[in-house]
């Protein structure tokens, strides 16, 4: 039987800023309904890795396909559009609205009222406005923070906020659920509960895709991982075969990881 | 030809005024990333405050460069009074503020200094007594004026002389490295609110200095003249690339030249269709040209938003 | 306290009440002002019903996308030249407003997308400067028009505006209706009134839409908006379009009030009058801006009295009311942003009328 087509793949994507390379030749495939580890030390390329996947960044060379469809050179928008939905390192919420807007914000894509619907209150726009605050509810609910719906984003406590983070991503209805060290900063319990929340978010049919430094989390939650060094991948695969593969340790400094 | 080299002449003694006052706007950009909308009107108040003391001192018998002399030394001090204690009350408390806020007391001082300027002055025209004989030379078919010479020689030697301080000097050193990261230079020992005053002083007294120039040159000045001569500063500021400190002498000069020689031609280009009352235009068109295709300019960093 | 509260308050019975009698009020309210201060303070609010109509427009450039407008004037002046050239003597055409002020609108509009898109990749302070650029552009050639071909009359401006028109009724007339007279000023604040109410109601629905929530995503942060989905380049022109749109009707309206237009009445200063009407009322909220525009209005005749006091007491006016209105305007600015950067009156959490949203608002606010 053929192995179906992975959801993402990226072949020899190179990025560099002003001749300091940021990325070289990294190639990795992401299987559908899998939880994906990207790891590596600080400034391996990782975040640099996702802004490209997301249309924040233009390679200078190389490809990706998701889902069937060739991204590169696309606005990030038309990437929310075919189904990739992103979180950030350094939480980027709209401060000032509420996080129920938050939710509703990520609807948007989704969505189609213009500004005529909107003025004229037409039946169509009622409705489907309707759609999209019950939906945001159902997120909110769904991640754990329903309480909050009415309060500030910025006023949020920092684990409520990467959950807002998570439920504004995933209400743009992502096939791939890409997460930017969703863990920084949590302590044990939470990040307990944010484990049990992403494993809840596969068990739903959502791809993921995380950076993360908390190796624990890593280990316990990833399908299979690969490692960035100095912008390049130096190792694939399921996480106990990487944590052995020596490159691996040489590039943790011989420690953290075994 | 011979109208080309004039206009030539005219351009760089107009450019050498812009320039001296785009290094205000660059110097604050370089080190807080602030437009300090109000720099053209601190020039404004320094060309009024020129002009009140010449007034003053023109029949008292003094000789006229030494009427010139303390008439400057006055508003060099009253323009860096005025821009350092507006960078204290109204911009310093912003610094963490969102980008709109600074922007918005910036558009407050300026108008806070030209209606002031306008209730201590009154809004008509103040003439520049004469107090120096305009001598005529000729170069190949154009002229220029004794006065057109000496802004632009003082104009470049003060350039020269702020190039070399800042280069050289420890508080010159302080101010580029608080440019680079105010954060950091913070860390590494530097007052910064120190740096950040200095460099209000220091513009303010360039820009007191060029609106000296503007009185002599054009004998004449205006509660409201600070405004388009800021516009066409911070045009030349970030044609040259805005936050760098040669860039605004070069921008300054170009500007000068393609605002002189585009009003000097703009009536044959167009057939008559257009005359040099669209002057002031060409310094709006550069702007958003620079803007839009080059938002760099000719020697500076990136100012489009980025990710 | 809460307007939540309150609003829970009402029944529908009494909502409706209570819209009768502010609805009653405000009929009578040109009226009541006319026999009580006189009919130039009629004119003031009319005037400030126009402002309401335009601050709303910036406020939807500047309150809601963030994108800080310095040349908005120029918008007004479209609008207000487009209705000037088609119903003057100018050319000797004399259309009639019902097509004139949705075509002013719609040029604004284009006017807005071709001078909005140069600068939607530039960064906040850029991107005033460079409208401030447009703005002195777009008057400095309704300036010079007048030559080879007279098309704005330069600086004279242009005279005999026709005034708006309803079949036979032209509104620079008086009429008397049963006793009471309908001056000109009456006439053009319920038109005035009308178009205010309208770009309120308009500018909360959209406030409240997919379209208005992506506006402000955008103004808090453009990455994260863009990540979601939303198609940063298009929804910032909309908000230029739709913002220069009010601009343009509420030009229309004044040059037709006015009869007279010339490009005095479009420069830097009345952009940053504007501005301040939307900063000192509070940045992207209606009743806010609305506030800023009524103030901002009555102020310049406040400071008259000022005037005259000086007049009275010292016998002579040392201070020009007008200059001290700048000069107020200017300290305004300087103050709010120092001390109330939100505006007088901020627009809180937008509060939807969802119990469970309510009861959790309340919530954080007892937790606070």
């Amino acid at each position: 039987m053929p192995e179906p087509a992975p959801l993402l793949s990226v072949a020899g994507i190179t990025k560099s800023f002003g001749g300091l390379a940021a990325l070289t030749e990294v190639s990795l495939e992401v299987r559908r309904g899998e939880i994906f580890g990207l790891i590596g030390p600080n400034g391996a390329g990782k975040t640099t890795l996702f802004n490209v996947l997301t249309g924040l960044y233009q390679p200078d060379r190389g490809d990706f396909i998701f889902d069937g469809e060739r991204l590169v050179g696309l606005k990030p928008h038309h990437v929310a559009a075919y189904g990739i939905a992103r979180t950030f390192q350094n939480i980027r919420l709209f401060g000032n609205m509420s996080a129920l807007e938050n939710v509703m914000v990520g609807r948007h894509v989704r969505t189609r009222s213009g500004v005529f619907g909107a003025i004229l209150r037409t039946a169509a726009t009622r409705s489907e406005e309707a759609a999209i605050v019950r939906r945001a509810y159902e997120l909110l609910d769904y991640v754990g923070i329903v309480q909050h719906a009415g309060g500030l984003a910025r006023h949020l406590s920092y684990g409520d906020q990467r959950r807002l983070e998570i439920a504004r991503a995933l209400a743009t209805e992502p096939l791939l659920l890409a997460l930017d060290e969703p863990a920084a900063g949590m302590n044990a319990t939470e990040t307990n509960e944010l484990k049990r929340l992403l494993e809840k978010i596969r068990g739903d049919g959502v791809t993921l895709l995380l950076i993360e430094h908390d190796v624990k989390l890593v280990m316990g939650l990833c399908d299979r991982v690969a490692v960035l060094d100095y912008g390049k991948k130096i190792a694939e695969g399921a996480p106990a075969a990487v944590r052995r593969d020596p490159a691996v340790i040489e590039a943790y400094l011989g420690g953290s990881l075994a | 030809m011979d109208i080309f080299l004039q206009q030539l002449i005219n351009g760089l003694v107009l450019g050498s005024i812009y320039a001296l006052v785009a290094l205000g706007y660059t110097m604050v950009y370089g080190i807080l990333g602030l437009i300090n909308f109000a720099h053209g009107d601190i020039v404004m108040v320094g060309a009024l405050v020129t002009l009140t003391v010449t007034q003053a001192l023109a029949g008292s018998g003094l000789p006229a460069p030494v009427i010139l002399l303390i008439a400057a030394c006055a508003a060099i001090a009253v323009c860096i009074l005025l821009g350092i204690s507006m960078e204290r009350v109204a911009y310093r408390p912003l610094r963490r503020a969102p980008r709109l806020a600074p922007l918005i007391t910036a558009i407050g001082i300026s108008m806070l200094l030209q209606y002031s300027a306008a209730l201590i002055w009154g809004k008509q025209y103040m003439p520049m007594p004469e107090l120096i004989k305009t001598d005529h030379y000729a170069v190949a078919g154009a002229q220029f004026t004794g006065l057109q010479a000496f802004i632009f020689l003082l104009a470049c030697a003060v350039m020269a002389g702020l190039l070399w301080f800042i280069k050289t000097s420890r508080i010159g050193q302080a101010m580029r490295a608080t440019e680079q990261n105010p954060d950091v230079a913070g860390l590494m020992g530097i007052d910064t609110n120190r740096i950040i005053s200095f460099t209000f002083l220091l513009g303010s007294a360039l820009g007191a200095l060029a609106g000296v120039m503007v009185v002599l040159y054009y004998g004449l000045g205006h509660y409201f003249m600070g405004f388009m001569l800021g516009m066409k500063a911070f045009t030349a500021a970030v044609l040259g690339g805005i936050g760098n400190v040669p860039g605004a002498m070069l921008g300054g000069m170009l500007l000068g030249l393609i605002e002189s020689l585009a009003s000097g031609y703009i009536g044959d280009l167009t057939g008559g269709v257009l005359g040099s009352n669209y002057r002031d235009i060409f310094a709006f068109l550069v702007l958003i040209l620079v803007l839009v295709l080059r938002p760099s300019g000719l020697m500076g960093q990136r100012v489009s938003d980025r990710a | 306290m809460n307007p939540v509260a309150t609003r829970r308050a009402l029944s529908p019975r009494q909502r409706w009440l209570a819209y009768l009698v502010i609805a009653a009020l405000l009929l009578a309210l040109p009226f009541a002002v006319d026999a009580l201060l006189g009919r130039a303070w009629v004119r003031i609010i009319d005037v400030a019903l126009l402002f309401i109509l335009l601050a709303l427009g910036l406020n939807i450039v500047v309150g809601y996308a963030g994108l800080l407008d310095l040349g908005y004037i120029a918008f007004f002046a479209v609008g207000a030249y487009s209705y000037a050239l088609l119903a003057s003597p100018q050319f000797g055409i004399h259309g009639s407003f019902l097509l004139l002020l949705p075509l002013g609108a719609l040029v604004a509009g284009v006017f807005g997308i071709v001078l909005g898109a140069p600068t939607l990749r530039l960064r906040g302070d850029y991107l005033a400067i460079v409208t401030l650029g447009f703005g002195e552009i777009i008057r400095i050639f309704l300036n010079n028009l007048n030559r080879p071909v007279n098309i704005t009359n330069g600086p004279q401006g242009i005279t005999l505006i026709d005034p708006l028109q309803f079949g036979g009724i032209a509104l620079n007339q008086s009429y008397s209706v049963g006793g009471l007279t309908i001056a000109p000023v009456h006439g053009y604040y319920f038109v005035f009134l009308a178009c205010a109410l309208l770009a309120i109601i308009i500018s909360l629905r959209l406030e409240d839409s997919r379209i208005g929530r992506a506006w402000v995503a955008i103004r808090e942060d453009e990455v994260a908006a863009s990540a979601m989905g939303i198609n940063t380049r298009n929804i910032k022109l909309l908000a230029f379009a739709m913002g220069a749109t009010f601009g343009g009707i509420s030009g229309g309206l004044f040059a037709s009030f006015q009869g007279f237009i010339s490009p005095e009445s479009f420069t830097l200063l009345d952009s940053i009058m504007v501005l301040c009407m939307v900063v000192l009322g509070g940045m992207g909220n209606v009743g806010g801006v609305v506030l800023g525009a009524i103030l901002l209005t009555a102020l310049p005749e406040a400071l008259r009295y000022v005037g005259q006091l000086q007049q009275a007491w010292f016998g002579a006016v040392y201070i020009d009311p007008s200059d001290l209105r700048m000069l107020l305007f200017g300290l305004a600015l300087v103050l709010m942003m120092l001390f109330r950067p939100a505006g007088l009156w901020p627009s809180s959490t937008r509060r939807r009328e969802f119990a469970i949203e309510d009861e959790a608002g309340d919530e954080e606010r007892a937790n606070a």
